[in-house]
């Protein structure tokens, strides 16, 4: 019986290291339901991606490959889920708070008639009804709210990097295949075409350095981007980041854009520069492991959260770090 | 010009950039307590944006549908100004504090009232619970096709063609309307409203609309509040600042010295 269902994600054919850290969460809540946690997998060919799975201690793959789950079409996915969800029947079923979880898990909620609750930091069992707890950050993360809803199945999708990845175990398991019945009349949302960008893969950083309002207009960001090719010269992987309000501004384009509504980083070190500390922002950065603020206003919100700080105009300490690196490097 | 009919859900709520000062948790009564002025949640109103955008290109209406407990028509008539042609508050003391399922019933059954419709438009999510559900459910609800994360809406012959943000880019796809659209930040802020205009419109003798559970035709039994089994601020983030005195150079040097221990 498999009371724990996980949607695992392949990419480029195998499984997506993200979908073992949703395994290590589906198998505690397996622990604590007294039951096992399987592992459902889609596409066009999943078998190379199943394979890497079962080792890491699901109790069953099921494979759903129809050649019509190539790419993410998601009127085509969320049918063949709702259709995996009724044949399983899983107590639970977790997806990743990713992507294709943010459109599929919304879709089946309403399908299957169940309520779902997105992006969470924490799962557990109520012992007393067997009923999911669904702890999430709300109100910008202000504050932490558990949730618990009636009805089958229990539905969640779950943050990256909150639980630890499931590790490979002995027990293997046994596969399953499953037959979608799919087929391109389901298709009310034609793809035209797929327009690929460039784009700044923040959370692969190792230091962000990071400019907000304070910069005070967008040259401010020739400066850091200055401090970046200066750090660049000791440290891998510099990039530049930014707050909410210096995309607004129309200063930098929002993919730099750390944050709740932008990427969820954690990189060894944050240099904020100009950067208030709106808590949207800091949810998103607060587990830099160490966090360097420049900022003329003494008493905001983003030094409390810092290591090391300095009040002074950016324009002027930012030029002679940039000298003083030099000289040390 | 193809007279387009635009429904935009809004969602009226504290205002998310305020300070972190402003806000508290009463676990006990399980309410998040936010002591700053009441907005309309930042992505509806991109969404409110390019709703606007389309009727200017196309010609047509925009409805605005805003649901809660008690809707405030101040903070919502800024959408009249904006260029909504109707503002209709879903207002029932049965509607506080709904989980998204449910939201995403009522706000259906409003939309079957109003009957007429090309697009239904929402934000990608809310800026309070940050749930991003309920125009999705919404789109199921209303059999519509749906897409999430639009940067950018187009409308042609009976159809939409949209660009959505995906992780690669963005694609573009295009829909039969009536369709559901959830709208992201890329579109545009809502344009600015003049204080004149703002003040005119509150002065102005219009009646805002308010159908309440009944006159939509949920039934109760539909609606349910947000379950939520536990509510706790988040946990201290706080570290012990160090910060650097003297000149300038001192402070930078200081800093350098740091930079190199990190290496």
């Amino acid at each position: 019986m498999s009371e724990v269902l996980i949607l695992g994600e392949v990419k480029e054919g195998s499984l997506d290291l993200k979908s073992l850290e949703l395994l290590g969460a589906g198998k505690k809540l397996a622990g604590e339901l007294g039951g096992e946690v399987s592992l459902l997998l889609m596409g066009a060919s999943v078998t190379k991606a199943a394979d890497e799975a079962i080792s890491h201690g699901p109790a069953k793959v099921y494979k759903m490959e129809h050649p019509l789950l190539e790419g993410f079409k998601p009127d085509l996915w969320v049918a063949a889920l709702e259709q995996a969800c009724r044949k399983i029947g899983p107590k639970v079923f977790l997806m990743g708070h990713s992507f294709v979880g943010m459109e599929v898990a919304p879709r089946l909620s309403a399908r299957l008639n169940s309520r779902l609750t997105t992006d969470c930091i924490d799962l557990a069992i109520d012992p007393e009804d067997s009923l999911l707890l669904r702890t999430k950050p709300v109100s910008g993360g202000n504050a932490i709210s558990v949730f618990k809803f009636q009805g089958e199945p229990q539905l969640a999708t779950v943050r990256a990097k909150v639980f630890a990845a499931a590790e490979p175990d002995d027990a293997v398991g046994g596969m399953e295949e499953i037959t979608p019945e799919i087929d391109e009349s389901m298709i009310k949302v034609e793809s035209l075409e797929i327009v690929e960008e460039e784009s700044v893969a923040l959370d692969k950083a190792s230091v962000v350095v990071a400019g907000g309002a304070g910069l005070g207009e967008e040259d401010g960001f020739e400066l850091l981007e200055e401090l970046a090719e200066t750090l660049g010269e000791s440290f891998d992987n510099v990039m530049i980041g930014c707050s909410r309000v210096a995309v607004d501004k129309g200063w930098i384009s929002s993919d730099h854009q750390v944050g709740l509504t932008g990427t969820m980083i954690s990189p060894d070190i944050y240099v904020a520069v100009g950067i208030s500390g709106a808590i949207q922002h800091l949810v998103g950065m607060v587990h830099a492991k160490k966090i360097i603020a420049v900022n003329t206003d003494k008493s905001c919100n983003m030094f409390k959260v810092a290591d090391y700080g300095i009040v002074e105009d950016y324009e002027d300490v930012i030029p002679a770090l940039i000298e003083k690196l030099e000289e040390l490097s | 010009m193809t007279d387009i009919k635009i429904i935009v859900c809004a969602k009226q709520i504290p205002d998310p950039e305020a300070p972190l000062s402003d806000v508290s948790v009463d676990a006990e009564n399980m309410e998040v307590i936010v002591d700053a002025p009441l907005v309309i949640s930042p992505f509806d109103e991109n969404a409110l944006e390019v709703a606007v955008q389309l009727k200017e290109a196309a010609g047509g209406k925009i409805t605005v549908l805003s649901l809660g407990k008690k809707v405030s028509d101040t903070v919502l008539r800024k959408t009249i100004a904006a260029g909504a042609d109707e503002l209709i508050l879903l207002q029932d003391d049965q509607f506080e504090k709904l989980d998204s399922y449910s939201t995403a019933t009522a706000l259906a059954d409003a939309a079957r009232k109003i009957g007429d419709y090309d697009l239904v438009l929402t934000g990608r999510q809310a800026g309070d619970w940050d749930s991003g559900q309920v125009g999705l459910i919404l789109g199921e609800m209303l059999a519509l096709p749906c897409i999430s994360m639009a940067r950018a809406i187009s409308v042609e012959d009976g159809s939409v063609v949209v660009e959505k943000n995906i992780p690669e880019g963005y694609e573009r796809v295009k829909a039969q309307m009536p369709a559901l659209i959830t709208v992201s930040n890329e579109v545009g802020e809502l344009r600015y409203i003049s204080r004149t205009k703002m003040l005119k419109m509150m002065r102005g003798a219009r009646k805002i609309p308010t159908w309440n559970a009944e006159d939509i035709g949920v039934s109760s039994d539909a609606l349910r509040k947000m379950g939520i089994a536990a509510l706790s601020s988040p946990p201290d983030m706080g570290r012990d600042c160090q910060f650097f005195e003297g000149s300038v150079d001192d402070q930078a040097e200081k800093l350098a010295e740091v930079f190199m221990g990190l290496k």
